[in-house]
């Protein structure tokens, strides 16, 4: 009776996607599998791109060879660079319309519900399907007001100067090795230029999906906020699960003007074989806010620290994130605040949630520039361990170079007491409802500040998960 | 209606309560005796906590239901409701977020919402306490009626109030009483653990229990009450 039940509410909360729910595979376009220069070579004239860029992903090449694997972080030994194929195009042109979209591309995006989250009144949809994005709406109030929101590859053709004056500025291809593999092989992401004084109210927002074997997404995204500007980027990410392992390793380089707010919020559930190792950096001029608020479920590695340089007196730089890791899984995760200039401050709030022998680890640096004076950083991590199996680590790193700055570091590690548990089961909550409700407390202080119909789906995702971690 | 048979509790493989059978029939009832005399162990246990284990012959049955065989949440679905003495604090969960999850929805969460508020009120619940983390920075008595509150929305059939007086103000007991009272025609039967005796009086308890030493001592009307107030529970034997 019992276990009747309990297969009928499972039934009611896994939706397809908990297991999977790939299309047959029809690319028209795809490299065949490994990297090399000719490989690079026939991207770029693929795309008809200017040579700069060519030029540009070759170097970084270069730099991704010279580079040794990062030993620093997670375990990263098993990913095959010679299995994973670096470009797919999934349909030949832009599509300007929904209907326009094939119908199993159609199809897998009702299952997202892309086309719920347009009708919930977003300002802009760019869905990425495979490497490159095949639908775009941008609302045409934004066009009036100059606001450019297109995918990187169209942005790269149309607005050639301005990507080349920004392109890899911030995260330049030497970066780091994923950002130089990003750099040579990039492909689709978003482009977003937010005019002087402009502010745009509702938020843009992006799908991205992986939906091929072993197939590595590389996208890459620009937002440059001019003075005044005002933006909310989201992307949302679900991915099929697959077999083998699939990389994904993006570059986000922001520029928030004197200024400007920028937020960018990532609501992602990566199935539990990807390496999602991202590269996001953003540049924040004086008076500029910059927030990054990233939600990291599922994946089997993910490394990703959302770094702020605060070059401008009085920029402000907020990181939120959480990260839930279960079985098999390692979310090592962070942030970096760069205080370059005076009265710069900085918070970061980190939370993450540890179940069935999963790890987080929170790797955070806090540099204050000689030079930053009267500048802030505030951090605080909390970690929250459902059982002894699971584990978590904090790697704070605080420069501080200026005597007049402040750094608070603050952390906590919980586990759900039997206590607390019981007590909740008292008012007619079964266990696993206790610890679901325990966990969205947790969270909540991130999740309120995730637009609805996103925080209704981290909540959702995270009931799976807890539901998933009861036998 | 709740009926104990042989029951009978251990915790560290010490005995606490031993070998209880007494029946609450509908009604305000009292648990009183000293401290350390298995009050506390009596409700905790019958909640279903991991913390006890109960002797095999023992039963405890509400209504038509044996509780002991029920996991924890399944006794308070039955109609089972224990306050805690002090209850846990919630990060970052409201009672509504809470009572919502409990009520598995059998009620409207606008309807919820409206009678949580109308309950706040009744009970002199600060309206901002609803939206902050339930019992997270909450003086005692802010947490006894909270309880008290969940208890009112749940309508159980069996409420075992654990010393849901102590740590509270003048003001606050008061209107703790006469919500208790009035709710009297939901909840059948509402068992109250305590040491206050004019508790006897204020609700017009119909029976009043002593435990000691892990024993159900003596049972009777609430003239049981006066004589503790008179000799102590020195008296008892």
């Amino acid at each position: 009776m019992n276990t009747k039940k309990k297969n009928q509410q499972k039934k009611e909360t896994d939706f397809d996607y908990k297991f999977g729910f790939s299309m047959p595979e029809k690319s028209v376009h795809r490299t065949q599998k490994g990297l090399t220069p000719k490989i690079i070579e026939e991207i770029s004239h693929y795309k008809k791109e200017p040579v700069w860029m060519k030029d540009f992903r070759l170097k970084a090449y270069q730099h991704f060879i010279d580079r040794p694997m990062p030993s620093w972080g997670a375990y990263l030994k098993d990913i095959d660079f010679e299995n994973i194929t670096y470009f797919l195009r999934a349909t030949e042109k832009q599509m300007d319309s929904w209907e326009d979209l094939p119908q199993e591309i159609r199809e897998t995006y009702d299952r997202i519900g892309v086309p719920e989250a347009e009708k919930n009144f977003l300002a802009g949809v760019s869905a990425q399907y495979e490497s490159e994005v095949v639908y775009e709406s941008v609302n045409k109030e934004l066009s009036k007001k100059g606001v450019l929101f297109c995918d990187m590859d169209t942005a790269l053709k149309k607005y050639t100067d301005i990507v080349k004056k920004y392109f890899g500025t911030l995260i330049p291809p030497n970066d780091n090795k994923f950002a130089a593999l990003n750099s040579a092989v990039w492909s689709g992401g978003s482009f977003v230029y937010i005019p002087k004084g402009v502010k745009v109210s509702l938020p843009l927002q992006a799908y991205f999906r992986i939906n091929a074997e072993s197939f590595g997404q590389f996208e890459r995204t620009l937002i440059i906020a001019e003075e005044g500007s005002e933006v909310h980027y989201i992307e949302g990410c679900t991915a099929p699960v697959y077999r083998t392992q699939s990389l994904h390793s993006a570059v986000v380089e922001i520029f928030a003007h004197p200024r400007s707010r920028v937020r960018y919020t990532t609501v992602q559930n990566w199935s539990n074989n990807i390496y999602n190792l991202v590269t996001k950096r953003a540049r924040a001029e004086e008076n500029a806010l910059v927030e990054w608020i990233d939600c990291n479920i599922g994946s089997k590695v993910t490394m990703k620290y959302p770094a702020v340089v605060l070059a401008g007196k009085g920029a402000r730089g907020e990181v939120l994130s959480i990260a839930l890791a279960g079985k098999g899984q390692h979310q090592d995760t962070g942030a970096k605040m760069i205080h370059l200039a005076p009265e710069t401050t900085s918070k970061v709030i980190s939370k993450s949630i540890s179940k069935d022998g999963g790890r987080n680890s929170y790797r955070g640096l806090v540099s204050i520039a000689p030079g930053a004076r009267g500048a802030k950083a505030y951090t605080s991590c909390d970690a929250l361990l459902l059982d002894s199996l699971s584990r978590s680590d904090t790697y704070p790193d605080i420069q501080n170079r200026n005597p007049e700055a402040t750094t608070e570091h603050e952390a906590t590690v919980e586990k759900i007491g039997e206590e607390t548990l019981h007590y909740l089961q008292t008012r007619g909550l079964r266990e696993e409802e206790a610890r679901g409700l325990i966990v969205n407390g947790f969270i909540e202080p991130i999740v309120k500040e995730i637009p609805l119909e996103y925080s209704v789906e981290l909540n959702r995702l995270i009931h799976m998960e807890m539901e998933g971690s009861i036998g | 209606m709740l009926t104990l048979n042989h029951y009978t509790v251990t915790a560290d493989k010490k005995q606490i309560l031993n070998n209880i059978s007494h029946t609450f029939n509908s009604g305000i009832h009292l648990i009183m005796g000293p401290n350390g005399s298995g009050k506390s162990t009596f409700a905790l246990s019958l909640s279903g906590s991991p913390e006890f284990s109960l002797d095999p012959t023992s039963s405890a049955v509400l209504g038509e239901q044996e509780l002991l065989s029920l996991k924890p949440y399944k006794r308070a679905q039955k109609g089972l409701f224990v306050s805690f003495q002090s209850p846990p604090s919630l990060s970052g969960v409201t009672v509504f977020g809470m009572l919502r999850t409990a009520l598995h929805g059998k009620v409207e969460a606008f309807d919820l919402k409206k009678s949580i508020e109308s309950y706040a009120q009744e009970l002199a619940i600060p309206k901002e306490l609803l939206s902050r983390s339930l019992n997270e920075g909450f003086s005692g008595g802010e947490r006894k009626k909270m309880e008290l509150l969940q208890m009112a929305i749940l309508k159980p059939r069996c409420a075992i109030l654990d010393e849901i007086d102590t740590g509270v103000d003048r003001d606050a007991l008061r209107s703790m009483t006469s919500f208790l009272k009035k709710l009297q025609s939901d909840i059948p039967t509402i068992i109250i653990i305590t040491h206050r005796t004019s508790f006897a009086k204020e609700l017009t308890a119909d029976s009043v229990t002593i435990f000691k030493n892990g024993s159900l001592l003596v049972s009777g009307d609430f003239s049981l009450a006066q004589d503790i107030d008179t000799h102590g529970y020195e008296h008892f034997h």
